[in-house]
Formats: C-alpha cells, sequence, structure tokens
C-alpha cells in the first residue's frame, strides 16, 4: 500500500496541524460555553454539520426513545446517579459542543460498577437499540482497583444521539472494551469516550463502525498515574452516504504510560466519506512514554474519500518511542489479478484481500460472538459492493 | 492432449500517448508435454505474451486468436482461464495482506479443482511440495508474498505450479534474481511438473543459463513483438554463444 503522500485522486492527503489541543473553545459541561460552530473550526471542519440533525445547535431535543438492555454477571451493580455524583465528569470533559449539549442535557447518570479485584467470567453486555427521535445520555464504567472486565456496547436501531460515555479504570486492573455502531443507516450518532487509566492498569478498547448516516467517536485517554497502558483499535466499513469519523487523543500524562493506536477503515461508494484524527500529546512529565498510531484505509471504489490526520505533540525527548503512520490506498487491481490467475473468482478474491486487511484487528476482538458477527457483516457488506 | 494454439495475436497496451502495439502477430502452439523456452532481448514483449495469455486487464488484444483444446481463451475471464488449465508464474508475484499462505492455496486448489480438497490429504500434498522446495513449515503461517525474499517469492510460485497442475504452465522469468541454489530448487520443481507428462510449458528468459536446468524441446526468440526464429535446444547455444544482437538490429522501428 502506498505511504501517506502518495495516495491516489480520489482521497485526500493528510493534512497536519501543528496544534493537538485544537479546539474552538475551553472543555466545559455547559453547552452555553461553546458557539455553535460554523464548519470551518478544527474540529468540525469534516463534519456535515448539516447531517446532525440539530444536535450542534441546540434544535435537537430530547423526544425520542431507546431501548436498553443489560446483561452482566453477579456482582456488577448498576445504577442511576445525580450530576452530583463524585464519578460524574472524573474521567474527562466535554470538549466541544455536542459533548456539552448531551450532558446539559441529562439529568441523570448510569453507573455501571465491577467491584475491586473481581474478574469476571463473562462480558458485561449493553445493548442501546433506538426507537427513534433525539436522545441523550451519560454511561459510567467504573472499574474497580485490580479488576478484570470485557465490555461490549451495542448500537442498533435509528435514533439521533448525542452521549459522554466514562470508563474508570482502577489500579492494576485490565479492561477491554468492544464498542459496535451497527446502527441503521438513518441514525445520527456523536459520542465522546473518556477514558482515564489507573496506575499500572490496561485497557484495550476496539471501536467497530458499520452504520448510521453521521457517527462521529471520539475517544479521549489520560492516565491516574504511571504504568499504564491503552491499546486503542479500531475497524469501519464506510459505505456509499455515510459519514464515518474517530478523532482520538491520547494525553500522555504520566510517566511510563504506553498508548498503540490502530484503525483500519474500507470505504467503498462515491459519496463514502471517512474521518480519522489521530492526536498524542505528550506532556513533560510523560517521560519514558512509548507510544504508536496508525491508520490505514482502503478505498474500494473511485470517488470515496478519506481525511486521516495524525498528530504528535512532544514536549519531553526522554521517551522510549513515538511515531505514527498514515496510508489510503486503492483496492489494488494487482492483488485481484494474482488472485484470480489462481482460480479465485473476483468476488471472492476481493473478499479474501478485504478479510485480509482487517484480520489483525478482528482478532484483537477476543469476544468470540462479536467477531464473528464482524466477520459476518463485513461478508454482507462486501456482498453489497459486488452487486 | 490439452493445446495451447496461439494464431497472430495483437497485442496493445494504453499509454498517455495513446495506444501502443506491443504484440505483433505471434504464432505458437505448445501440447501438453512439450517445454518451449521464448528468449529474447528487454522490451521484446516476452513478458507481454505471459500476462496476455493469462488475461492482465492491462493489454488488449487487438487482433489474432489464443485456443486451450478449441477453446476460446481470449472470451474467458481471468480466473475461467486459471480453472481452464492455463498458469501463470509470476516475475513479481504481488502482496496479499492479512492473507495466510495456507489459506491462499486451499481457496486456490478449491477454486480450480471444482471442490474443496480433503483436509487430511491436503494438508499432507502441501507440506510434502514444501519439502521438496526446501521451504520451512512456517512459511504457510506467513501472508502471501509479504517480506518473502525474490527466492521465497519464486520458491512460492513453483509450490502452486505443483499444486494446481495446470495444463499450461507460463513462467515468466523465473529465473531472474535467483542465486545458483535457488535456481537449482525452482528447476527441479517444474521438471517434476515436467515429468508428469501433463504440462506443456513456455518458459520465459532473457538467459540461457536456467536452459541447463530445464531442456526444452523448442527455443524461440522474440524479438520486435513476435518470434523471428525458431530452432531445437542448439539455438540456445547459439543465442549464448552470439546474444540477441541480430536480432535487435532488424527488429529495431
Amino acid at each position: 500500500m502506498p505511504g501517506a503522500d502518495s495516495a491516489g485522486e480520489a482521497v485526500a492527503a493528510a493534512v497536519e496541524s501543528s496544534v493537538v489541543t485544537r479546539t474552538s473553545a475551553p472543555p466545559s459541561f455547559d453547552v452555553a460555553d461553546f458557539p455553535v460552530p460554523h464548519g470551518r473550526e478544527e474540529e468540525w471542519r469534516f463534519t456535515p454539520l448539516d447531517r446532525l440533525r440539530g444536535l450542534h445547535d441546540g434544535t435537537a431535543t430530547a423526544n425520542g426513545s431507546m431501548k436498553v438492555e443489560l446483561s452482566a454477571p453477579e456482582g456488577v451493580t448498576v445504577e442511576t446517579v445525580g450530576l452530583d455524583d463524585p464519578r460524574v465528569g472524573r474521567a474527562g470533559t466535554p470538549v466541544d459542543r455536542v459533548a456539552a449539549q448531551a450532558f446539559s442535557s441529562v439529568e441523570k447518570a448510569t453507573v455501571v460498577a465491577v467491584p475491586r479485584d473481581a474478574v469476571l467470567p463473562e462480558p458485561v453486555r449493553l445493548s442501546l437499540h433506538g426507537e427513534g427521535g433525539v436522545t441523550f445520555g451519560h454511561t459510567i464504567f467504573d472499574i474497580g482497583a485490580f479488576a478484570e472486565a470485557v465490555l461490549v456496547l451495542d448500537h442498533t436501531g435509528d435514533t439521533v444521539r448525542g452521549a459522554n460515555v466514562e470508563f474508570l479504570v482502577g489500579d492494576g486492573a485490565k479492561l477491554t472494551v468492544v464498542s459496535v455502531q451497527d446502527w441503521d443507516d438513518t441514525a445520527v450518532h456523536v459520542t465522546q469516550h473518556n477514558v482515564l487509566v489507573g496506575r499500572d492498569a490496561s485497557v484495550k478498547s476496539i471501536v467497530v463502525t458499520f452504520g448510521g448516516d453521521v457517527v462521529r467517536v471520539h475517544p479521549r485517554v489520560s492516565y491516574a498515574g504511571p504504568g499504564g497502558e491503552a491499546e486503542l483499535y479500531g475497524l469501519y466499513f464506510t459505505d456509499e452516504g455515510q459519514h464515518h469519523e474517530h478523532r482520538l487523543l491520547v494525553d500522555h500524562n504520566a510517566p511510563n504510560c504506553r498508548s498503540n493506536v490502530a484503525y483500519k477503515g474500507a470505504l467503498q461508494g462515491e459519496t463514502a466519506r471517512a474521518v480519522w484524527i489521530g492526536d498524542v500529546v505528550i506532556r513533560a512529565q510523560a517521560t519514558g512514554t512509548d507510544t504508536y498510531e496508525l491508520n490505514r484505509n482502503l478505498v474500494l471504489t473511485d470517488g470515496a474519500r478519506v481525511h486521516s490526520v495524525p498528530n504528535l505533540e512532544i514536549e519531553t525527548g526522554e521517551i522510549q518511542g513515538a511515531g505514527h503512520a498514515s496510508a489510503t490506498g486503492r483496492f489494488e487491481d494487482e492483488q485481484l489479478f494474482y488472485l484470480m490467475a489462481r482460480g479465485i473468482p473476483a468476488e471472492e478474491a476481493r473478499r479474501l484481500v478485504v478479510r485480509g486487511f482487517f484480520a489483525e484487528l478482528v482478532q484483537q476482538i477476543g469476544v468470540k460472538d462479536v467477531e464473528e458477527r464482524l466477520l459476518a457483516k463485513l461478508e454482507a457488506e462486501l456482498a453489497e459492493s459486488i452487486a | 492432449m490439452a493445446t495451447l494454439e496461439i494464431h497472430d495475436l495483437h497485442v496493445s497496451v494504453e499509454t498517455e500517448t495513446g495506444s501502443t502495439e506491443i504484440l505483433r502477430g505471434v504464432d505458437l502452439t505448445v501440447k501438453q508435454g512439450e517445454t518451449h523456452a521464448i528468449m529474447g532481448p528487454n522490451g521484446s514483449g516476452k513478458s507481454t505474451l505471459a500476462y496476455s495469455l493469462a488475461g492482465h486487464p492491462k493489454y488488449t488484444v487487438t487482433g489474432g486468436t489464443v485456443t486451450l483444446d478449441g477453446e476460446d481463451v481470449l472470451e474467458m475471464s481471468v480466473d475461467e482461464r486459471a480453472r481452464a488449465g492455463v498458469f501463470l508464474a509470476m516475475q513479481y508475484p504481488v502482496e496479499v495482506p492479512g492473507v495466510s499462505v495456507s489459506n491462499f492455496l486451499r481457496t486456490s486448489a478449491t477454486a480450480i479443482r471444482g471442490e474443496a480438497p480433503r483436509l487430511r490429504t491436503w494438508v499432507k500434498e502441501v507440506k510434502e511440495a514444501m519439502e521438496r522446495l526446501e521451504m520451512d513449515p512456517s512459511f504457510a503461517d506467513r501472508n502471501v508474498n509479504e517480506g518473502f525474499s525474490g527466492g521465497e517469492k519464486k520458491r512460492h510460485e513453483i509450490l502452486q505450479l505443483e499444486l494446481l497442475r495446470p495444463k499450461i504452465a507460463i513462467l515468466d522469468e523465473t529465473d531472474s534474481g535467483l542465486d545458483i541454489d535457488a535456481l537449482r530448487i525452482v528447476s527441479s520443481g517444474v521438471n517434476r511438473v515436467r515429468e508428469t507428462g501433463e504440462v506443456g510449458t513456455l518458459l520465459i528468459t532473457h538467459y540461457t543459463r536456467i536452459l541447463r536446468y530445464i531442456k526444452p524441446d523448442h527455443v524461440h526468440v522474440f524479438a520486435g513483438g513476435r518470434i523471428v526464429e525458431s530452432g531445437g535446444a542448439e539455438l540456445a547455444d547459439k543465442l549464448e554463444a552470439e546474444g540477441y544482437e541480430q536480432y535487435t538490429k532488424g527488429a529495431a522501428s
């Protein structure tokens, strides 16, 4: 696959920006602190505001419903708390107007807690099924010290949703979280994920986006102490008419922490649009940091477009390593020819190549039924592209 | 007996400056069990012949016919040609990230044979073929051509030749870039397939070196997009001694 700068004509080249914490207003829980975006702001310039159905300008008010199902092994607790609960906002503050709008539009937050030292035998599964209309949400996953848990967040149905999700990962805890955005093609979903990684804790996040009209996921990671580790993986399959945007920030604010980001996307259809922003800040105190981020895109058809913007801001030289890579390439005709020259029909050859492209990330999920569903979904998306 | 018949084949490529004719009337018949060496200088159109027979979309056939046992090869898609029994060992095999060699080989064998090979016999078949080509078993778990050395790529091509058992094998500069050990291993793979008597081989090469290991029945000199001289193995000796100069001078346009 060609390097970042040799992208094909259907592909926008990566644009470097020097300011990582580039927002038009400081973080705030109050929507009034953010002006209504006009679309030229750094954090909004790739997003089709006219398709956010009013989430960004205050015209969207909560009038919809969401079917929520939670299944969790014994010991996991679920409670609804007021916004004055000390856990609310601990992992981070809204950084854009939609996240602040979501916070300003809820009165309660849901806290799912895994007790200290608990090793969960089964994943915690939270399924949100949109039943139309506008919804807002605030969910906190509180993982106690030395606990080990797998969370599967599933999003289906139709909704216009603004949400904040927090992950408080206790010292020495191990969390794997899979978030699947498998919305109907009419849905709009804008969400900020704040992850606070405890001392010597490790988090593995897998964000999978297939559905929706506009999906914008903004995972932000910071560290509560030294020795933390974050692995952030993502897969997206963006079809005709869809806008999928993943904006990541890893804030290395503590020494000897590690982060590894790998997002891969496939796009098909003339109007398919994907955005990947990978920001990493290494603060002066974050000596011994080891970080790498990677974004790969596979453009299956003419006209599809990706904006891929990796950013690294380093305030100390005493680190283990820091790097990033971004590449966007077309589906290679030569690969297709090679496989077909071995008797493999075109349809199957495409499937092999796309499956191969995503294989290393799918294997990271480690939750069998989610992996299988993902592969089935990929097959379906591909079958559509061939038809 | 399988026969590939190429008659008056004309092939062009589209370039920025328009259409350029590369093959200018190729006539050649390859029968099962025969080995034909096609030798010629760089730019003579040898590789174009190979890729055109396999159906690469870059090349446009503007005239002539190609048949395999009377069936029109030019009407077939790339995969149909392969399933009909045409195999092209490529000079520059393509990387396919995330697709393991074992998955690739099995998918390919399933397509060519029309049914999935029985797993137990298949595993044994692949293992033995790899051993004969002196390939490490871990090779099967690597991604197709990804990070392969030049020699590994060519062995992998010949491994496929052995497993897929085509009627017509086109070897496009399989010898290029190989050291003498790799050349010996690859050549013995080709010879094993030839010895079955079930394959017609079209050996495309720039050098006579590989002909020390693979003895052709016929040698053709390719220049200016067509065969300009044909003979037996002795023609290769003549080329070895005299080079291509006498052919290129006349064919230059």
